[in-house]
C-alpha cells in the first residue's frame, strides 16, 4: 500500500541533508567520514519510526524544514529539542519531538524552530536511499550520496519502501542539554604551543562564529600564537581537530572537513563531545577541558552506555494519546506530557499571514 | 636512513578515537617507505582478522593516522600491536604503485599563470613547461579534496611560495605547482596553488571500485596536448568513450592484473 510514497521537502529549512552514519574506509583518497554531526539522535529518531540504527535520516539546521506526506501514510519521527507543528485537515497542532507519528496523504511536518542547540533529525519508517561508496550520507563537495550528492532542496521527494505499523513510540525522558566544557586531548601539535598558550586556551572562553557548518566550527577568543612556524607539512585530520591558522583563532573540524591539513592541531575534541559543539550556534560561548586519550575512550564507553538506555527506554505510545501510568510516574515533566498529549492536545490555531501560529505549544 | 626514521618515531594523540604515528617533520621519499611499509603491515594484519576495532588508517607525507572504535579497542592496545609491526616491518619495502603518463594541455585559459610562473622564475613559458612534464612525480598522498594529489618533487627552478591572493574558483582538472608539489584539481575549488594546465582525465569517479586514479605511491608524468586534442579528449572521457586506465604507462605484475582503479 506504500510502496510508492515518498516523502517530499516543502522548504529545507537553513541547511537539510541526508546523512546517515558516514562513509568509511575512504579517507586515504581523501573523502571524509561525512555523517550525522550527531549520531546519538540518528539512533533515536530511526529507533522511534522502527528502523535500523545507522538508517539515513534528514539532518537539519536551525529550523524551518517542512516535509509533506505523498502517497502516505508514513512513520516520521523527530530527535532534538525542536519546536514542531503538524498540519493535518487544514488544521495546525503542536507536536512534540522525541515521538513518532503517522502523517496521512497530504500532511505535513514542520520544524519550526530548534529550541536547544541547532540540529534535529528527521527519520522516516523505511526511507530508501542508494549508498555511494557505502553510504548513504550527503558530501556535497564531492557531489556523493544523499540525493543527486546535494543538499536537500525545495521539492525534493525521497522515495518511502516500507510503511512501519503498529503503535506510534516515544522516548519517555529526552536527554537533557549538557552545559558542561567541551573536553578534549591535547594534541597531536600541542608542542607546537608554550605551555602559557596552552593554558590561555583551555581557561578562555571562545565564541562560535557565524562561519559553523558541516565542515567545521570557527571559533573567536583569545589569540593563540605559535611557538615556531605556523604551518607543518600536512598530515591528516581527524574529527574534532582543533586546527590553529596563522591568525591563532582556532578552528575544530567536524564531518565534512578535509581529511588533511597544514595547520597545527592544538587539541582534539573528544567524540563524546563533537555533537555538542557542533551544536553550538554563532555567539554562542565555548570553554574546553583537558581528558586524556584514555579518559576520552571511557567517556566515550560512557557516552555509549547511556545512549543505548536511552534507546532500551523507548515505548509504545499506549492508544496513542493519554498513558496515565507514564504521566503520573513522569510527574508532569513537560516534555512527557507534550509527548503524550499532543496528538488529541495543544491546538495551534490557524496562523498569522507571516506563518507564525498565534499560540506556542505549552506545557499546560 | 632506517635509523633515522626509527628514532624519530613518535605516537601523537589525536583524541579518543585515533592517534597518529608520524615518522618524520618533513617531505621526503623515505620517510614516505616507512609509512607505507607500516599501513601495508596493518592491512596484512587486518585481513588475517588482526586488529579488531581498527576502523582505517590515513597514510600522508610523513605520519600514519589510525581511526579506531573506542569502544572495540584502545589506543594503547593498538601501539603495542603496532610496535610489534614496526619491528618486523623493514623500511623502505612499500610495494611500487602504478606508473601513469597523463595529457595536460599548458595553452591558453589551460595554463592561465604560465606567463607569470615563466617571469617568475626568468624563463620561457615554454621552459617551464618543458620542465615541469619533464619530471617523474612521485604521488606522496591523496587529500584536502577527494583524489587530490600531492605530487613530487618539483624540479629546484619552478618552486615558488602559493599565490598571495588565493582564487576563489580553481577550475576541476587544472595542474598546478606550489612549494616543491604539484597536483591536479579534482573538483573545482578555491586554491592558491599556481595553475600551469589543465588535464581532462577525472581523477575521482565512485562508480569505480577504486574511486580515486591515482594512489599514494604511484608515479605520474605529464605529456603535453594541444588545446584542440584537449578539448576532443574532454569530449571523448565525457562521453565514455576512453577508459583513464589507457593513460597508465606500466605497471607492477602484482597490480596489473585486473586491479583495475
Amino acid at each position: 500500500m506504500s510502496t510508492l510514497s515518498a516523502i517530499e521537502i516543502l522548504a529545507p529549512g537553513a541547511y537539510a541533508s541526508l546523512q546517515d552514519g558516514g562513509r568509511r574506509g575512504y579517507r586515504r583518497i581523501g573523502v571524509p567520514w561525512a555523517g550525522v554531526l550527531d549520531p546519538r539522535l540518528m539512533r533515536i529518531a530511526n529507533a522511534l519510526v522502527g528502523n535500523a540504527d545507522s538508517d539515513p535520516v534528514i539532518e537539519c539546521f536551525d529550523g524551518g524544514l517542512q516535509v509533506a506526506a505523498r502517497g502516505a501514510p508514513l512513520r516520521v519521527a523527530v530527535a532534538g529539542d525542536a519546536v514542531i507543528e503538524l498540519e493535518r485537515e487544514g488544521d495546525r497542532r503542536a507536536l512534540a519531538a522525541w515521538r513518532s507519528v503517522t502523517l496521512a496523504d497530504g500532511e505535513i511536518l514542520r520544524i519550526r524552530r530548534i529550541s536547544g542547540g541547532r540540529i534535529a533529525m528527521l527519520a522516516v519508517a523505511g526511507l530508501a536511499v542508494p549508498a555511494v561508496m557505502g553510504s548513504a550520507s550527503t558530501y556535497a563537495r564531492a557531489a556523493l550520496g544523499g540525493l543527486d550528492g546535494c543538499a536537500l532542496t525545495k521539492g525534493a521527494r525521497l522515495a518511502v519502501k516500507v510503511a512501519n505499523d503498529g503503535p506510534e513510540r516515544v522516548l519517555p525522558h529526552p536527554p537533557l542539554a549538557d552545559g558542561g566544557p567541551i573536553r578534549v586531548v591535547p594534541g597531536p601539535q600541542a608542542d607546537h604551543f608554550s605551555a602559557a598558550t596552552m593554558e590561555a586556551f583551555l581557561t578562555g572562553e571562545y565564541r562560535v562564529t557565524t562561519e559553523a557548518d558541516r565542515m567545521g566550527v570557527r571559533l573567536g577568543g583569545p589569540v593563540l600564537d605559535h611557538l615556531g612556524a605556523r604551518e607543518i607539512v600536512s598530515d591528516a585530520t581527524v574529527p574534532g581537530s582543533i586546527q590553529v591558522p596563522g591568525k591563532g583563532q582556532p578552528i575544530v573540524l567536524l564531518a565534512d572537513a578535509q581529511t588533511a591539513g597544514g595547520y597545527p592541531k592544538i587539541a582534539t575534541v573528544i567524540s563524546a563531545d563533537i555533537p555538542r559543539l557542533a551544536a553550538c550556534r554563532p555567539g554562542q560561548a565555548v570553554r574546553f577541558a583537558v581528558v586524556s586519550g584514555t579518559d576520552g575512550e571511557r567517556l566515550a564507553r560512557m557516552a555509549e552506555t547511556a545512549t543505548r538506555d536511552l534507546l532500551a527506554s523507548i515505548r509504545p505510545l499506549v492508544a496513542d494519546g493519554v498513558d496515565v501510568a507514564a504521566l503520573y510516574s513522569a510527574n508532569l515533566v513537560s516534555g512527557v506530557v507534550l509527548a503524550l498529549t499532543s496528538d488529541a492536545g495543544t491546538h495551534v490555531t490557524p496562523a498569522d499571514p507571516d506563518g507564525r501560529p498565534n499560540r506556542q505549544e505549552s506545557p499546560t | 636512513m632506517s635509523q633515522r626514521t626509527s628514532t624519530n618515531l613518535r605516537f601523537l594523540d589525536a583524541g579518543d578515537a585515533a592517534f597518529t604515528v608520524e615518522f618524520g617533520v618533513t617531505i621526503d621519499p623515505a620517510l614516505l617507505a616507512a609509512v607505507h611499509a607500516l599501513d601495508a603491515a596493518i592491512a596484512r594484519l587486518q585481513a588475517k582478522g588482526g586488529l579488531p576495532g581498527l576502523i582505517e588508517t590515513m597514510p600522508t607525507f610523513r605520519s600514519l593516522t589510525v581511526f579506531f572504535d573506542p569502544l572495540l579497542t584502545g589506543r594503547e592496545a593498538l601501539i603495542d600491536a603496532l610496535q610489534a609491526l614496526l619491528a618486523e616491518a623493514g623500511h623502505g619495502e612499500a610495494a611500487d604503485g602504478l606508473h601513469w603518463r597523463l595529457p595536460v594541455c599548458y595553452e591558453g585559459a589551460c595554463g592561465p599563470d604560465l606567463g607569470e610562473t615563466a617571469r617568475a622564475i626568468g624563463v620561457t613559458e615554454a621552459d617551464v613547461v618543458t620542465l615541469h612534464s619533464a619530471t617523474e612525480y612521485l604521488v606522496y598522498m591523496l587529500g584536502f579534496l577527494p583524489g587530490f594529489p600531492f605530487m613530487g618533487d618539483l624540479p629546484e627552478v619552478l618552486r615558488l611560495p602559493r599565490r598571495a591572493e588565493p582564487r576563489v574558483r580553481v577550475p576541476a582538472g587544472s595542474v598546478a605547482i606550489a612549494t616543491g608539489l604539484t597536483a591536479i584539481y579534482p573538483w573545482e575549488s578555491p586554491g592558491g596553488w599556481h595553475l600551469l594546465g589543465r588535464c581532462p582525465v577525472p581523477l575521482f569517479d565512485p562508480r569505480r571500485a577504486s574511486p580515486s586514479l591515482l594512489a599514494a605511491g604511484d608515479r605520474v608524468r605529464f605529456e603535453p596536448v594541444s588545446m584542440v586534442e584537449f578539448q576532443r579528449l574532454e569530449r571523448t572521457l565525457r562521453a565514455g568513450e576512453i577508459d583513464p586506465l589507457q593513460w597508465l604507462d606500466s605497471a607492477p605484475a602484482s597490480v596489473a592484473a585486473g586491479q583495475a582503479r
